[in-house]
């Protein structure tokens, strides 16, 4: 069923606000490099909000191939910074629960968000590790060498550097809950 | 002597090891005093801020009200890094109710910021601030007769970019400047996957292979990258596309810093040239 606030909820979260200005041009798909694998390219994704097709489009694999590659932004006649839209349907499809299991980015995203908030620093070695844990641990088998070649070549440290001022992060991201999230 | 505050970011500390190594050696040699933020943390990246927007905001923040303490630019090396923290800077500037609300969790720890950081990215610092020229001057070694294919990524050059977003044409100038041939190719700023490599392999394994195959056909020896993810998709994943796509692409792919630094006789210890994961000595050794 359509969602007349799913428009207001975009808009909401910082950079969603300028859907309303969308002309459904085309531009963000024609430039997406990655749009082919999207259950909705980013043009329909858009007309989606605008919509209330909330469900539907917060639980697809799409927002979730966005790779940050700003040409969609820099092109689109309006102004609009598909890319940030993209961004804030990321943050209300975790909010709410719906962030989909048939991509693996979300529990990437989340893997390297515990490992930058518990040392300070990413721990690129243990995020990686624990994203396959938690997805497919043979698709691991398969990056094996990779990370081989890594390790061999003394670019994969074994283990984690954690800043003096850990504490400080602790009580900045506690303020930050209790203010309950971006307004 | 010019001064920056510096932010290598993490993975010039790790999966990009040879970037942080040649950063230090190179600044040297061009009168660059790059003063390490202390105690910097990870600036949230990509990820944090498709997680939480408030919480990501007060992340990269910590570093700008670190940073604006020095009173000097905030330098990184890292495309990521750079439009992450940048961009914080500009949505606490865009959003009064978000600057307020970071500004109060930051008060927690005992920190404050004004908003009088600026945010930079190294290899726009080398091109605008040290200059092409000053570089050529300096140069002990030049790259004659090598043709180097410049690999902007993404993040350098949009959204926020100094140069050209889709025609950039500041590190062929860099890398011309070396003595080096830039050579012309299309696919100069095209994504390469960034961090989807991990999630989504397949999507990203098609990408580099464009991007490899493209500099290849114009006849590129190498490439040279600033950014860290970029660096690690075109190179450490290199044999994957090569298994993948069944081509046999043997393209080293040098940090922009690594190649300046061979240009200006820095020895190849100091550039960590044996991390990278397609041995660059073959292409390089005429010059070392």
């Amino acid at each position: 069923m359509a969602d007349v606030s799913f428009i207001d909820e975009v808009c909401s979260v910082p950079g969603g606000e300028a859907i309303r200005s969308c002309i459904q041009c085309g531009m963000c798909t024609g430039s997406c490099p990655t749009a082919r694998s999207w259950d909705y390219p980013p043009r329909q994704a858009i007309a989606m909000v605008r919509a209330g097709l909330r469900e539907e489009l917060l639980s697809s694999n799409s927002m979730w191939f966005c790779a940050s590659c700003y040409t969609c932004t820099v092109r689109c006649p309006r102004d609009i910074k598909p890319t940030d839209i993209m961004h804030a349907l990321e943050v209300l499809a975790i909010k709410n629960g719906l962030s989909t299991k048939r991509s693996r980015t979300p529990v990437m995203y989340q893997c390297f968000v515990d490992s930058a908030k518990g040392n300070g620093r990413v721990y690129e070695l243990g995020m990686m590790l624990k994203l396959f844990l938690k997805t497919n641990p043979f698709a691991a088998l398969k990056l094996a060498p990779v990370g081989l070649g890594l390790l061999l070549h003394r670019r994969l440290p074994l283990m984690p550097s954690r800043i003096k001022g850990i504490g400080e992060i602790k009580l900045i991201l506690d303020k930050a809950r209790a203010l309950g999230g971006a307004k | 002597m010019k001064s920056y505050s510096y932010f290598p970011g993490c993975s010039a500390e790790a999966t990009a090891s040879p970037l942080g190594l040649s950063v230090l050696p190179v600044a040297k040699e061009l009168d660059m005093d790059l003063i390490e933020l202390e105690d910097w943390n990870c600036c949230g990246s990509s990820p944090y801020g498709s997680v939480d927007k408030l919480e990501a905001a007060c992340i990269a923040a910590r570093n700008l009200a670190l940073a604006e303490k020095s009173g000097l630019d905030l330098v990184t090396p890292c495309s990521n890094c750079f439009v992450v923290l940048h961009g914080a800077d500009a949505n606490l500037k865009q959003y009064p109710a978000l600057k307020e609300q970071v500004g109060e969790a930051l008060a927690a720890a005992g920190l404050d910021y004004k908003g009088g950081v600026r945010v930079r990215h190294l290899a726009e610092v080398l091109y605008t601030d040290i200059t092409p020229e000053v570089i050529r001057a300096k140069v002990a070694k030049p790259l004659k007769g090598l043709k180097v294919a410049s690999y902007y990524g993404c993040q350098l050059v949009r959204p926020n970019g100094f140069d050209d977003p889709e025609s950039p044409h500041s590190l062929d100038e860099l890398v011309a400047s070396l003595g080096a041939d830039a050579v012309p190719w299309e696919l100069k700023a095209h994504c390469c996957g960034s961090s989807l490599v991990m999630p989504e392999q397949e999507v990203a394994l098609r990408l580099i292979n464009k991007i490899l195959h493209n500099a290849q056909e114009n006849g590129a020896q190498c490439l040279v990258t600033p950014c860290p993810l970029c660096q690690i998709n075109l190179d450490a994943y290199q044999s994957q596309v090569n298994s993948r796509f069944k081509t046999k692409y043997n393209l080293p792919v040098l940090f922009v810093t690594q190649l300046i630094g061979v240009a200006l006789g820095v020895k190849p210890d100091a550039l960590g040239l044996s991390r990278n994961i397609v041995p660059p000595m073959r292409v390089l050794a005429p010059y070392l």
